[in-house]
């Protein structure tokens, strides 16, 4: 679908994909990740962490919806009065994640009776909000729609790290496939790793990690 | 009666927003540096949820389920609506957060300086949304729902005023630098999700 809607978007003055837009894309992989950094999103990524199948579908999930809503925004930007933006933003956002949910129960109905509420919760997501407000606002659509895919993927990179983990020492299993069995070790699932709880400390070690590596911390 | 108070207890408890769902974590991390702010937005949650939950509720039961419309006439016995539910909850939400604001700000501004600044926040909250869309599937009638929605939100008010209280604390302790803030506030809540499953099973 991006592939349609790439050359109508592109600015005519600057070629699509410039030093400047790459980053972009690159950017919120690590450095200026939006869950470890900007803290955003956090409510999904803890709860559709339990296998890796859905925390996939989720991710590719909100990085549609944070790329065409901020494309859409980002069009739209000079009409919307702003007292009322929050509420444009939202309707925008839902128009995107009725149509993710129509083809989540069309095309892989098992994987949306997984995700339930969640992927309604995609309008509420902070990254799709928190997105909208700090860079479709205030910029071009091409490189709002680059923004967009660049930040799903840093949240979908932090999804899939969690359900690996989750999943491997969880149910000792990847995909569904029991890894621990096939190279011929027993292994008791530990319960812990399929709690909320379990996720909470994933992820509070994930951003340990992360931040110990990138030399970042906050002053708290 | 009874009914009701076991749909409280069990939404304020076991089925807890933040440690059951992790619902409304951004401003669950955002918001919990001190109790006293913590407090107010635990009250404005409260207060949204315990209206925007029933007034969905009449949404979705007259208008988007499977067959709702049939009080319009014969000829609507065969609308289903239910594809518009995350648009129609969504605006409804914001609308009555932003309407709840303006209120505020005209007939009461000392409320205003304590509350009204969270209430735009609180439109992209998610236990907001997600309190909606867990009552739909559930067969309740509108007092249940009610219930349900105030007592989701006194579950989230606890779960943020108890985290903010642990932080005001931990100011005072000697974190590594790298899990300062975010991490170490990832861990505590893990552990206190880990306290709040000691109610599991827990019924009147």
């Amino acid at each position: 679908m991006a592939e349609v809607l790439e050359p109508k978007v592109k600015a005519p003055s600057e070629p699509a994909f410039s030093k400047k837009n790459i980053k972009l894309l690159t950017d919120p992989l690590d450095g200026n990740n939006p869950v470890t950094v900007q803290v955003l999103g956090i409510c999904s990524a803890l709860a559709v962490t339990v296998q890796l199948e859905p925390a996939l579908y989720m991710a590719a999930g909100v990085t549609f919806v944070t790329a065409f809503s901020n494309l859409f925004i980002s069009m739209l930007k000079d009409t919307i009065p702003s007292r009322i933006r929050i509420i444009v933003q939202l309707a925008i956002v839902s128009l995107w994640v009725i149509l993710l949910d129509q083809l989540f129960k069309a095309y892989a109905f098992e994987v949306s009776k997984k995700l339930s509420v969640f992927v309604g919760l995609i309008i509420t997501n902070c990254i799709v909000m928190g997105r909208l407000e700090a860079y479709a606002m205030a910029n071009k659509p091409w490189p709002s729609f680059l923004d967009g895919i660049g930040n799903g993927l840093g949240y979908g990179v932090i999804l899939v790290c969690v359900a690996f983990v989750r999943e491997l020492f969880g149910s000792g299993s990847l995909f569904g496939f029991k890894v621990f069995e096939a190279v011929g070790i027993t292994y008791q699932g530990n319960g812990l790793m399929m709690l909320p709880a379990g996720a909470c400390i994933v992820v509070g070690i994930l951003i340990w990690i992360q931040r110990a590596r990138n030399g970042y911390s906050e002053e708290a | 009666m009874e009914n009701l108070l076991n749909i409280a207890v069990k939404s304020i408890f076991i089925e807890n927003m933040i440690f059951a769902y992790f619902l409304g974590m951004c401003s669950y991390l955002a918001v919990s540096k001190n109790v006293k702010t913590a407090f107010g937005l635990g009250i404005a949650v409260v207060f949204v949820l315990g209206a925007t939950v029933p007034l969905n509720w009449l949404l979705q039961t007259y208008m988007l389920n499977a067959g709702a419309l049939a009080w319009l006439g014969d000829s609507f016995k065969n609308v289903d609506l239910s594809f518009l539910q995350f648009i129609v909850f969504i605006s409804v939400i914001a609308a009555f957060t932003q309407l709840t604001e303006m209120a505020v700000e005209k007939f009461s501004p000392a409320l205003y300086g304590s509350l009204g600044i969270f209430l735009p926040l609180i439109a992209v909250n998610c236990s907001i949304l997600g309190g909606s869309l867990f009552m739909a599937p559930r067969p309740y009638n509108f007092a249940e729902a009610t219930t349900y929605g105030i007592a989701s939100g006194i579950g989230w008010m606890i779960a943020i005023v108890a985290l903010a209280a642990v932080r005001e604390k931990l100011k005072y302790s000697d974190v590594p630098k790298p899990l300062k803030g975010l991490g170490i506030t990832f861990i505590l809540v893990g552990l206190m999700s880990l306290g709040f499953l000691s109610f599991m099973g827990f019924a009147i």
